[in-house]
């Protein structure tokens, strides 16, 4: 019954959708007050309706009601409560609905929080949000319906795929589709104007937050998704450049990129086209992501399988939005009068590298993630575009994005001097670069990416720092230091998400430099030595989980006769699901992390074990954190929280000048 | 006024045309390790790649032909019904690694031994990498199976 009334309500608010993509378009074209409010109750029952929907497959999945297509093959009764919670979303049905209700989230959220916009620009955000709303609800009506029921329901269900049974993946995939979909207000924001023909300070502002969330969002998403990689499938990888794990990056980079160009539209109304063009793209590449995912066209280490009409109905999807847009963009561009002038050397200059760099950096990904596809169609030739073409080609741009980020961030609005700024920073460059060449001559071999990851990152960090500090202003060091708590959350945002990409970027040097693994033949009891730890396979026996059954190893780590951890590693099948996973046993240190793998039994008794040595594991999910946290920072700075009016008084009072 | 804003588009287009020029080049340089083709069994014994070529295998795991618990490296042979290529793998196998299956691996050729240096871990016991599915489609071996479900499983 609930079930019915979920599906209904969905058909319900696809019409709705409908309506509310057209009606508040003719009120701002004609200037009729009344079609553009009726957006607002139309935005707020479209959330109320795909709420209840999501309730009802909610329901059903919680229930076990096996009379439900889904709930068949996606779970079971003896599964844990938060996954048959999480069940719901880990199939591409609920997910979808996942997905539309996100959207519509976003869409009433321009209603209750867009109390200062200009009428005509509100509806008009709220009918093109609507629009994509009614193009993904009408994707899940009419080719992933997840409410079909089946005539004969079986006893029980097929079980949710077990790799997805884990607190790392329960949460990937909400957080992911947040900032996703979060792009999606950006976008909407990005035509509207173009409608509008007219993009201001105020536009800035508003588009700021929510591209601000989105990105937050992402960032702990594409983390969450690389830690749950690194501890559940078994031999420690974090990235494999992956179509999959590129779906995701390129959004990140685009938004990324967006983030501060809207920043210069804000402050110095200037670069307006550019951000609008970066606001279309940004979402026209979480939509190609989207295709990626659901198309199976690619071939993905995650190897998800899939069906060819999706991926049409998504491609169709997509040129709808990103052609029109685009087309809107190409005929109203010019509209958008830049203000501000600004000089070479400015803050502006610098923003306006760090974005070609970052969409260059995306678009280097792109071609090497579609790279087969081309191949395929134009050459007919089979191949796969492999981590070395990423490392190659991917890591430069992001090298030179780590050198110039300190410097540009630095520098004044407008006007700047390049070489008063340098002067400012020479110091720590040449601590960076000191501290890389200890590295260098301390480490074995000659490899050079720890080191320069080394030396970037503490730049990177001591950068934020210096940026952070030279807006104290001056005086002695107390005035300095009182003055440094009072600084605008913005200020300490900006920092803090600085610092955190700095930290991510040694992290991830160092966690590919230096991991080193082993793999040997152990008897149980039998000990061996391994980079300098003693490792003991004490035991290996029969464990039962609640719907699983496990091969669980015993084994103790000692340093110098010291012990250090005892993990278990494990072989755990899922006898419902029919499917065999492997739970490394991880001892998480500060420097390093140590990493066990149970591998196959051996004939002649024992076991074949793998160990680790990844060092600076947790700095790459603390740096992905810090990066997300200085986002938040910023996103809780009082000037979004006050009327856009009131905002621009105290955005004058709150901004110190930068130190000269 | 008018004159300073052209002139800044100049530039900012001249940066971007450098990266994009830029990118390119790096694009085409990694292009040359980074690429690696998908052969089948069948085009392997056809034509044997360099013993420095890195390069994808694909097809069935022979029945009865994984042999576990002999040491750290785990011999096995991969089929598409035309030919038939022995692989070595040293490491712990994917979770869902089985006999008659479909795997894929990348890894240089040596000796008549293909050895893999990776081996694709699949997330979905009813997946068919679409390149393993057309190869062995090409050898008469397999039919596209409408009752396999393929789509309840994905990821992002």
């Amino acid at each position: 019954m609930f079930v019915e009334l979920g599906h209904f309500a969905l058909i319900l608010a696809f019409a709705i959708s409908l309506v509310q993509s057209v009606v508040p378009l003719v009120g701002a074209h004609k200037g009729w007050r009344g079609w553009m409010h009726a957006a607002h109750p139309m935005a707020t029952t479209q959330l109320l309706l795909v709420a209840f929907s999501y309730a009802a497959l909610t329901w059903a999945f919680v229930t076990s009601d096996f009379s439900l297509e889904l709930v068949i093959n996606n779970s079971h009764t003896a599964k844990p409560l938060i996954y048959k919670i999480s069940g719901v979303w880990g199939n591409h049905e609920g997910s979808l609905l996942l997905w539309v209700l996100i959207l519509v989230l976003f869409g009433a959220c321009a209603v209750w929080f867009g109390g200062n916009l200009p009428d005509s620009l509100r509806a008009r955000v709220l009918a093109v949000q609507s629009s994509i709303g009614a193009a993904f609800m009408a994707f899940t009506l009419f080719t992933s319906n997840p409410f079909a029921r089946v005539a004969q329901p079986p006893f029980d269900g097929g079980d949710l795929n077990p790799l997805l049974q884990d607190p790392g993946l329960a949460f990937h995939p909400p957080f992911l589709y947040l900032g996703y979909v979060g792009l999606s207000m950006a976008f909407s924001f990005a035509v509207a104007a173009l409608l509008e023909g007219r993009v201001d300070a105020a536009w800035g502002r508003w588009v700021r937050p929510w591209t601000l969330a989105a990105w937050v969002f992402l960032t702990l998403g594409i983390g969450m998704g690389s830690w749950w990689a690194y501890y559940e499938l078994g031999w420690g990888g974090f990235w494999f450049w992956d179509p999959v794990e590129n779906a995701s990056l390129m959004p990140w980079l685009f938004a990324t990129a967006l983030l501060h160009s809207a920043i210069v539209v804000e402050k110095r109304e200037t670069l307006k086209t550019w951000t609008i063009l970066l606001a279309i793209l940004a979402f026209g590449f979480s939509l190609i992501g989207t295709f990626i995912v659901r198309s199976g066209l690619l071939t993905s280490v995650h190897a998800f399988a899939t069906d060819p009409d999706r991926g049409v109905f998504i491609l169709l999807i997509i040129a709808f939005f990103m052609g029109g847009a685009l087309t809107l963009f190409a005929a109203r561009a010019q509209e958008m009068e830049a203000k501000g002038v600004f000089r070479t050397v400015s803050r502006e200059s610098s923003l306006v590298i760090n974005n070609v760099l970052l969409a260059v950096s995306s678009f280097v990904v792109f071609v090497g993630t579609m790279w087969p596809l081309a191949a395929e169609m134009l050459f007919d030739r089979t191949l796969s575009v492999g981590p070395p073409f990423f490392d190659a080609a991917f890591t430069p741009f992001m090298v030179a994005l780590a050198m110039v980020l300190p410097i540009g961030a630095m520098l004044p609005w407008k006007r700047g001097d390049l070489m008063r700024t340098l002067r400012s920073l020479w110091g720590l460059g040449v601590l960076s670069v000191a501290l890389g060449a200890t590295v260098w001559a301390f480490q074995t071999g000659t490899a050079a990416l720890v080191p320069v990851g080394a030396a970037l990152g503490l730049w990177v960090v001591l950068g934020a720092g210096a940026d952070l500090w030279s807006r104290t202003g001056r005086g002695d060091m107390g005035a300095r230091a009182r003055r440094l708590a009072r600084l605008p959350r913005a200020d300490w945002g900006k920092a803090v998400a600085h610092a955190g990409f700095g930290i991510t970027l040694f992290a991830i040097a160092g966690l590919v430099g230096w991991t080193r693994e082993d793999i040997r033949v152990v008897q149980e009891g039998e000990s061996f030595e391994y980079a300098g730890y003693d490792i003991t396979l004490e035991d290996v026996r029969r464990v039962e989980g609640p719907n699983y059954v496990s091969t669980m190893g015993f084994m103790e780590v000692e340093r110098n006769g010291r012990h250090i951890a005892s993990l278990n590693p494990e072989r755990r099948i899922y006898p419902v699901a029919g499917m065999p996973t492997t739970e490394a046993g991880i001892d998480r240190g500060f420097w390093h992390d140590i990493y066990l793998v149970l591998g196959d039994p051996q004939d002649d008794g024992g076991w074949a074990v793998r160990s680790h040595i990844k060092p600076f594991a947790n700095w790459l999910w603390a740096g992905g954190i810090i990066m997300a946290l200085g986002g938040g920072l910023s996103l809780s700075d009082r000037r979004y929280r006050i009327a856009a009016s009131g905002a621009r008084r105290k955005d004058a009072a709150a901004k110190p000048q930068p130190a000269e | 006024m008018k004159r300073l804003h052209k002139k800044r588009r100049i530039q900012v287009l001249l940066v971007a045309g450098v990266a994009i020029a830029v990118s390119t080049v790096m694009i085409g340089y990694a292009m040359r390790d980074g690429i690696n083709f998908f052969l089948s069994p069948t085009q392997v014994v056809a034509e044997t790649p360099a013993e420095t070529e890195r390069f994808r295998l694909g097809g069935l795991v022979e029945e009865g032909s994984i042999v576990r618990g002999q040491g750290e490296a785990i011999p096995f042979r991969v089929t598409d019904g035309g030919a038939t290529i022995p692989v070595s793998y040293r490491g712990v196998l994917p979770d869902l690694f089985s006999e008659n299956e479909g795997m894929v691996g990348t890894g240089y050729y040596r000796d008549g031994v293909f050895e893999a240096t990776e081996i694709l871990a699949k997330h979905d016991e009813t997946y068919m990498p679409t390149e393993v599915a057309r190869a062995l489609e090409e050898q008469g071996h397999w039919k596209s199976m409408p009752e396999i479900r393929a789509d309840d499983d994905y990821e992002s």
